[in-house]
Parts: structure tokens; C-alpha cells; sequence
């Protein structure tokens, strides 16, 4: 387990809806704050990456216009997109700049700002994610590609509506105790009632997939920052050590890919990859942010990352085992269900949880002393898959 | 024929495939088979991946396959909103062959595993498509 980078600064906007600022400034509000925290002047850092996926906002080649905002200028600075994991990549290259010994202090900044279009452009957006020319023209999105695997997964895995319920339950139990959730309210389990007039939750979205089984969009960035061993153990008391990563691709078409019923199988490459290289196995992990873009994907990724085996995720759920007190805490900041999904951001978002985690900073949705934890972050419909496993000091 | 024509909405103004539009206008939904190699493709692909060849024909999809899954969506994204709500669904026919698109309109409580076919579609505006239907 070499430890030769680590994070020594975290930073998150507040995620919300129509974010009162431009990109820039909501860029600015997550560097600050991960620059106090590790203690950093601009003149320390050595590159900048900013991440995020484009046509939300209208600024093209946003890496230069955010660069300057920061003060990061003349520094190296480029633009780094994998739609959803798009932040966690930008970690990665990060890493591998240090490691190469090209820098010794790299910045990664991931924002979304998705106010600025509606929801429905932005629905329209994230389908064109997929294979625009072959199955945006039916009509896609979202919600609808993970649906797909959601109907064949529960056909034949025995997982139920309810299940998928109580992920988005356990979601908003931690989302609730998480100032910066744009989603803060609890959910109980009549809110997915079909025969309750007042249910916010169960009404349909793509079959079998209901409101409360989707995560919201939100504005919001997420900044860390990278450092070699020396320098990080200058700038921070608490350096946390990458100690795996691992990433890999899917074909995108959904006529190309394998068996839907045994759900999203990107992860288990990048999860098996992270685990060799940290020397480590699921059962070492204390503490994991997956991407729960929908309650179905939080399932999935039990599976996938090996916290359950194949066909039997709804086991954690049902046994409260991914619970802050259970024996594998998952997203227990509230997850993208409840923090909301600011595309870019999200990955460095789940990686500051699991820094702050790790550094017994996590306040009221601290998890009792863990030593490793893990982000499972995914872009597209399980698309762009990546795991990476974090250690302590 | 451009690509503009394919699809409910097309985003592809010109593909090297674009004659799959044609064949749809024929009453066929056609895929490519490379003529080194012999892989098959559906959607359609100009080069192989496997050979690197770009020497392909075309192949009709076999006449019948398995509903592997689908999605009715309730709403759509800008630029569909008219069409919704709309079923989308997978067929496998079977040696790594299968079709993405949406279930025809009058396609009564789909289940998973039940014998599909899949057929071009003319919309009213002259936009041409294929869906699933009833084998």
C-alpha cells in the first residue's frame, strides 16, 4: 500500500436549486474552502483540472475562464469530462500527474451549475449522454436507461418496489443531518404509497422507476486537492492516501450491452482494479460513498463493488447493513438521493465525505473509526465506471 | 438520404450508414455484417471494430426475439414532450444481436421474455423509425 498522494484539502458548496451566482463564483466557494483546509496559497499550487459536463452553462473551454477566477493563472490548467464521474476522473488524473513527478500540488475542481436550462433541457441533455445517433432520436433519458435495467433486474433478482423504497428511506435519514443536501427532508415509507393521495414519492416516472427513486438536479461544486507525500505531510496533520484506483468503460448502446438483469457491470472491473492495487478487499472497506443516481444503481453497486454477492444486494438494505451503525456504511451523507447531483461535482463530493470520514470530521453522519473507505462514482448509464479507495494516515 | 430523417428527432445529420434510412423507407430494418470477418452489427456500423475493415453489407435482423426489458417513460425530454408517455424496451434475437427502440403504441402490457418483432415506422411528419411489436 504505497502512500505517495494524498488529498489535503476538501471543499463543497452548499447543493441547491438556482444557485444565485455564475460558475466562477460557485467554483470559487468550494476552492476556498479546500484551500483553507489544507492552508494553501495559490502560489503552492502547481495545476488546476476543472471538471464537468458541458452544455449546462454556455462557457466553452471553462478551464481558463476558472483558472483566472481561482488565481491559478499562469499555472497549468485543463478540462476534464466523464458526465457524472467526471470529478472522480479529474482525482485520477491528478494523481497520475504527481506520481509522474510533473507536479506536486494539483488542484480539482468539479462544478455543475444545471439551474441555468430547464428540466426538461436538461433531461434532453443527460439522454444525449448516451448514443445520440441510434437512441437519443426515441427519445431518451435518464431515468428511462436506468429504468431498463431496474424491470429486468427485479424480475429476476426477487429485489421489490419496497426495497427500492428503503434505499431512498436510508438516503434521507442521512440527507436530513447533512447541511449541504439539497434534499433535507425525511422520507417514510408511505411517502411511496401509490393509494395515498399525498405520497411525494410514488408517482411515476419510467416504469418501474417513481420520484423518489431518482436523485435531484442540483447546483454545486466540489473541490480537492492532491499533494506529494512531502508536501503533504507539510500542508496537512491529516493527509488521506489514494490508496487504489481503478476505472473502466462500457460499451454505450444498449442493444451492445450484456444481460440487463444482472445490472450495471462497469463496476466490477474499476472495483477490482482499485482493490488489487490498494492490496485490499470489500471486507476492509469501513465506509463507502456509491453512486446512487437512483435508488436501483445504490443496489447495483453492493454487487459490483462486492459488499454483496451477485443477484443479492437487497440483503444490505433489508438488514440495515449499509446503515452509519450497520457493518458497511454507504452514502451516509445522504448520497446523491438526498445531497443532489450536480454532475461534475459529485464525485469530489463523495470523495470529501469520505475525507472528512476518514479524518473523524464528518460530524453528525461520522461512522466510529474507520480506516478505509471507497467512492463507486459512474458516469452515464454505467458508462464511465470508477472506484477509488482512500486510507488514513 | 440524410440521417436528419431517422428517428422521432434525429441529432446525426450524415452517417456513412445512412442508408439504413432507405431501407426503412423499403420495409426494412437492416444491420451491417462485415464481409472480412463476418461480424455482425445492429445499429449499423460503417467499420469493424474487430477487423478493422471498412468493407460491410447489409443484413436483415432475424423476424423474431425475446423482450428483455423496457421502460414506459411519463415524461420526456425537450423536444419529445408530445410523444409521452412512450414504452422503450431491448430485444435479444440471439447471438449477441439485439435492438434498442420504442414498443409500437398499441402494444398492450408488455412482460419481459415475450416474442417480439421489430418493423419500420413512418410518422406522419415523414420522419422514419423502427419499433417493437407484437411477434
Amino acid at each position: 500500500m504505497a502512500k505517495d498522494v494524498a488529498v489535503i484539502g476538501v471543499g463543497q458548496t452548499y447543493f441547491v436549486r438556482g444557485y444565485e451566482g455564475s460558475i466562477r463564483e460557485l467554483a470559487f466557494e468550494a476552492f476556498r474552502e479546500a484551500m483553507q483546509d489544507a492552508n494553501l496559497t495559490t502560489k503552492d499550487v502547481d495545476a488546476s483540472i476543472f471538471c464537468s459536463a458541458p452544455e449546462y452553462d454556455k462557457q466553452r473551454s471553462p478551464a481558463g475562464v476558472l483558472a483566472e477566477y481561482l488565481g491559478l493563472v499562469p499555472q497549468p490548467t485543463f478540462y476534464v469530462e466523464t458526465v457524472c464521474s467526471s470529478s472522480t476522473v479529474g482525482v485520477k488524473i491528478g494523481y497520475s500527474m504527481i506520481k509522474a513527478g510533473l507536479h506536486d500540488i494539483v488542484v480539482v475542481l468539479g462544478f455543475q451549475k444545471m439551474s441555468e436550462i430547464t428540466s426538461a433541457e436538461s433531461q434532453e441533455r443527460m439522454g444525449r449522454g448516451g448514443d445520440i445517433q441510434w437512441e437519443a432520436p426515441f427519445g431518451t433519458m435518464m431515468p428511462a436507461y436506468y429504468a431498463l435495467y431496474a424491470q429486468a433486474y427485479l424480475a429476476k433478482n426477487g429485489l421489490t418496489l419496497d426495497d427500492l423504497r428503503d434505499v431512498r428511506v436510508k438516503a434521507a435519514t442521512y440527507g436530513q443531518i447533512n447541511e449541504r443536501a439539497v434534499y433535507r427532508k425525511g422520507v417514510k415509507p408511505e411517502d411511496f404509497d401509490p393509494n395515498n393521495p399525498d405520497a411525494k414519492m410514488a408517482g411515476p416516472v419510467a416504469s418501474p422507476l417513481r420520484v423518489g427513486d431518482c436523485c435531484a438536479n442540483a447546483d454545486g461544486a466540489s473541490c480537492i486537492i492532491l499533494a506529494n507525500a512531502e508536501k503533504a505531510k507539510a500542508f496537512q496533520k491529516k493527509p488521506v492516501w489514494i490508496l487504489g484506483i481503478g476505472a473502466a468503460s462500457e460499451v454505450v448502446n444498449m442493444a451492445s450491452r450484456p444481460d440487463f438483469s444482472k445490472g450495471i457491470q462497469v463496476a466490477k472491473a474499476a472495483a477490482g482494479q482499485a482493490y488489487k492495487m490498494a492490496g485490499l478487499g470489500p471486507k476492509d472497506i469501513n465506509v463507502a460513498e456509491v453512486h446512487d443516481c437512483f435508488t436501483i444503481a445504490e443496489i447495483m453497486a453492493y454487487e459490483g463493488l462486492g459488499f454483496a454477492p451477485e443477484g443479492d444486494g437487497k440483503q444490505l438494505i433489508r438488514e440495515k447493513a449499509t446503515y452509519k451503525e450497520g457493518r458497511i456504511p454507504v452514502n451516509v451523507d445522504g448520497g446523491l438521493l438526498s445531497k443532489g447531483h450536480p454532475i461534475g461535482a459529485t464525485g469530489g463530493s463523495q470523495i470529501r465525505t469520505i475525507v472528512l470520514q476518514l479524518r473523524d470530521e464528518a460530524g453528525p453522519m461520522q461512522v466510529k473509526n474507520p480506516q478505509i473507505g471507497l467512492n463507486h462514482n459512474i458516469g452515464g448509464v454505467g458508462l464511465y465506471g470508477n472506484v477509488t479507495i482512500f486510507g488514513r494516515d | 438520404m440524410g440521417f436528419d430523417k431517422f428517428g422521432r428527432k434525429s441529432f446525426t445529420s450524415f452517417t456513412k450508414t445512412g442508408k439504413f434510412v432507405d431501407l426503412l423507407a423499403e420495409g426494412k430494418v437492416e444491420g451491417t455484417v462485415c464481409k472480412q470477418c463476418g461480424a455482425k452489427y445492429f445499429p449499423p456500423r460503417a467499420d469493424c471494430a474487430k477487423c478493422l475493415s471498412k468493407d460491410y453489407d447489409w443484413f436483415e435482423l432475424p423476424a423474431k426475439g425475446t423482450l428483455e426489458t423496457f421502460t414506459t417513460a411519463m415524461y420526456a425530454p425537450f423536444g419529445f414532450e408530445a410523444d409521452a408517455p412512450y414504452t422503450m424496451a431491448v430485444v435479444d434475437f440471439g447471438d449477441g444481436l439485439k435492438a434498442f427502440a420504442r414498443l409500437a403504441k398499441d402494444f398492450a402490457e408488455p412482460k419481459i421474455g415475450m416474442t417480439v418483432a421489430v418493423k419500420p415506422l413512418k410518422y406522419e411528419d415523414g420522419q422514419l423509425t423502427f419499433e417493437i411489436t407484437k411477434a
